[in-house]
C-alpha cells in the first residue's frame, strides 16, 4: 500500500511539476505542448480517483481538442508576430494578472481545504433510482436524466461557440469553407495514418457512446474520437472542410440540442413532467437524444478547430 | 503454475520499463533531433510491447488482451506516423545536423 502512495504522491507532484513548467514556458507553442501533457496526466489522476468518465472526457476534450485549438491559436499568433508589431504587456499589467490568478487558485484551494470531511452528497440517492432510468452508469444518468436540462444547455452552448466562431469571417467568405484548400498532394504519412486509424477510430467512438449507458464512456467521449477522426481526415487532405452553409452542415450541428428539447417536452405532454422519461421506457429515449448528441458533438468540434471560413466555395 | 506467470510478468514489465528509461536517457541525452526521434520510437514501440506482454496473462479475459494488443497496435501506428513527420519537418527546415 505504501508503494501505491508513493506513486500517487510522485504523480500529484509530477502534475505540480508539469504545471508550473506550462506557466514558466518560453513562446506559446512549448506551454500549449505543456498543457497537453498536464492535461493527460491529469486524467491519469482522475483513474486513480476512480471517476474514468471524467478521465476520459480530460483526455480528449481538455487535453485533445483544448489542446489542438491552443496549437492553432499558437500558430496564428506566430503568423500575426511576424507582420503586426503589437506591444508585449506592460511589466506591472503582467503582475497584475499573475496577482490574480494566484488569488483564483488561492481562493479555490481555500474551498476545497475547507469541505467537511463527509461533504454533502447526492450519490446515495442517484444510485437508488439508476433502476428507473435502466442505465447502469450512474454519471449517464446523472447527465441524461436526472440533470437533462444542464446537459441540454450545454449542447446549446457549443452551437453558440460554433456561431461565434463563424462570425469571425470576413463578409466576402460568410458561408464558405474554413481552411486553405486541399493542397496538391496530400503528406502521404499522414494520409496513411488516416486511412488505417479512421475506421478503426469510428469503431472505438461508437463503442465507447454505445456503453456509456452501463459502463464508463458516454456521447460526449465517443463524440469526441468521432470528431477526431473528421479532423485527421481533414488534416491528411484526404477530405475537405466543407463550406459552412451546407444544409447538412447546419442540420447536424443543431441535432443534438433539437432531438434533445423535443425529448424534454414530449416528456411534459406525455409522461408528466418537462424533461421526464415515461416509466420503463427511459433507455431507449435517453440512447435516441445520445446518438443525435454524438452527432453534434462530432461535427461541431472539428467546426470550433478548423476556424472561422476563409475561402469563398462555389454553391 | 501461477508463480511462473508471475516471474514472466515481472521481467517482461521491468524490461519494458528498462526500455522507456533508455528511451528518455536518449532522449536527454542525444545531441539532434533525429536522433533523439530514434531513442524515442524505440523505446516505445520495445517499453509498450514488453509491457503489454508481461499484462497478457493477467487480463481477465480474452477480450481484454485483445484490447491491450490493439492499444499497441495503435500506439505503433500513432507513435510511427508521428516520427516520420516529425523527421520530415526536420529535413525541410534544413536542421538535420
Amino acid at each position: 500500500m505504501i508503494l501505491v502512495q508513493a506513486l500517487d504522491l510522485g504523480l500529484g507532484l509530477l502534475v505540480f511539476a508539469v504545471g508550473a513548467w506550462t506557466v514558466f514556458a518560453r513562446g506559446p507553442f512549448a506551454a500549449t505542448v505543456g498543457y497537453v501533457v498536464y492535461g493527460l496526466l491529469l486524467s491519469l489522476v482522475w483513474i486513480r480517483l476512480f471517476a474514468v468518465d471524467v478521465a476520459l472526457t480530460e483526455a480528449a476534450i481538455g487535453s485533445g481538442v483544448t489542446g489542438l485549438l491552443l496549437i492553432g491559436a499558437a500558430a496564428r499568433m506566430r503568423d500575426a508576430e511576424t507582420t503586426a508589431h503589437e506591444k508585449p504587456l506592460s511589466g506591472p499589467l503582467r503582475l497584475a494578472i499573475a496577482a490574480l490568478c494566484v488569488l483564483v487558485a488561492l481562493a479555490l484551494a481555500a474551498v476545497v481545504l475547507l469541505l467537511p470531511d463527509n461533504g454533502p452528497s447526492l450519490a446515495p440517492q442517484s444510485l437508488h433510482h439508476l433502476a428507473e432510468t435502466g442505465l447502469g452508469n450512474p454519471v449517464t444518468a446523472v447527465l441524461i436524466a436526472y440533470r437533462a436540462f444542464d446537459t441540454m444547455l450545454e449542447k446549446v452552448v457549443l452551437v453558440l461557440a460554433v456561431v461565434g466562431v463563424w462570425s469571425l469571417a470576413q463578409d466576402r467568405y460568410w458561408g464558405g469553407a474554413p481552411g486553405e484548400a486541399r493542397a496538391e498532394r496530400p503528406e502521404p504519412t499522414l494520409a496513411f495514418l488516416a486511412q488505417v486509424l479512421a475506421p478503426l477510430g469510428i469503431l472505438v467512438g461508437v463503442h465507447i457512446f454505445w456503453v456509456g449507458a452501463d459502463e464508463p464512456g458516454g456521447a460526449f467521449q465517443g463524440g469526441a474520437i468521432l470528431a477526431a477522426m473528421w479532423m485527421i481526415v481533414m488534416m491528411a487532405r484526404l477530405s475537405e472542410a466543407p463550406a459552412t452553409r451546407a444544409r447538412w452542415l447546419r442540420l447536424a450541428l443543431i441535432a443534438g440540442p433539437v432531438v434533445f428539447l423535443a425529448a424534454g417536452v414530449a416528456g411534459a405532454v406525455f409522461a408528466g413532467g418537462f424533461f421526464a422519461y415515461p416509466p420503463g421506457f427511459a433507455k431507449p429515449v435517453i440512447l435516441f437524444i445520445e446518438a443525435f448528441m454524438v452527432l453534434s458533438i462530432a461535427v461541431t468540434l472539428p467546426m470550433l478547430v478548423t476556424g472561422p471560413p476563409r475561402r469563398e466555395t462555389r454553391q | 503454475m501461477s508463480l511462473l506467470v508471475d516471474i514472466f510478468s515481472v521481467i517482461a514489465i521491468s524490461a519494458g520499463v528498462f526500455f522507456y528509461l533508455a528511451g528518455t536517457v536518449g532522449l536527454l541525452r542525444f545531441p539532434d533531433t533525429l536522433s533523439r526521434l530514434h531513442a524515442l520510437t524505440k523505446a516505445d514501440n520495445l517499453g509498450l510491447g514488453l509491457v503489454v506482454l508481461g499484462l497478457l496473462p493477467r487480463a481477465g479475459s480474452p477480450l481484454a488482451a485483445l484490447k491491450l494488443l490493439a492499444i499497441w497496435a495503435l500506439v505503433q501506428l500513432a507513435s510511427a506516423t508521428t516520427a516520420q513527420l516529425i523527421g520530415r519537418a526536420v529535413r525541410r527546415k534544413g536542421r538535420v545536423a
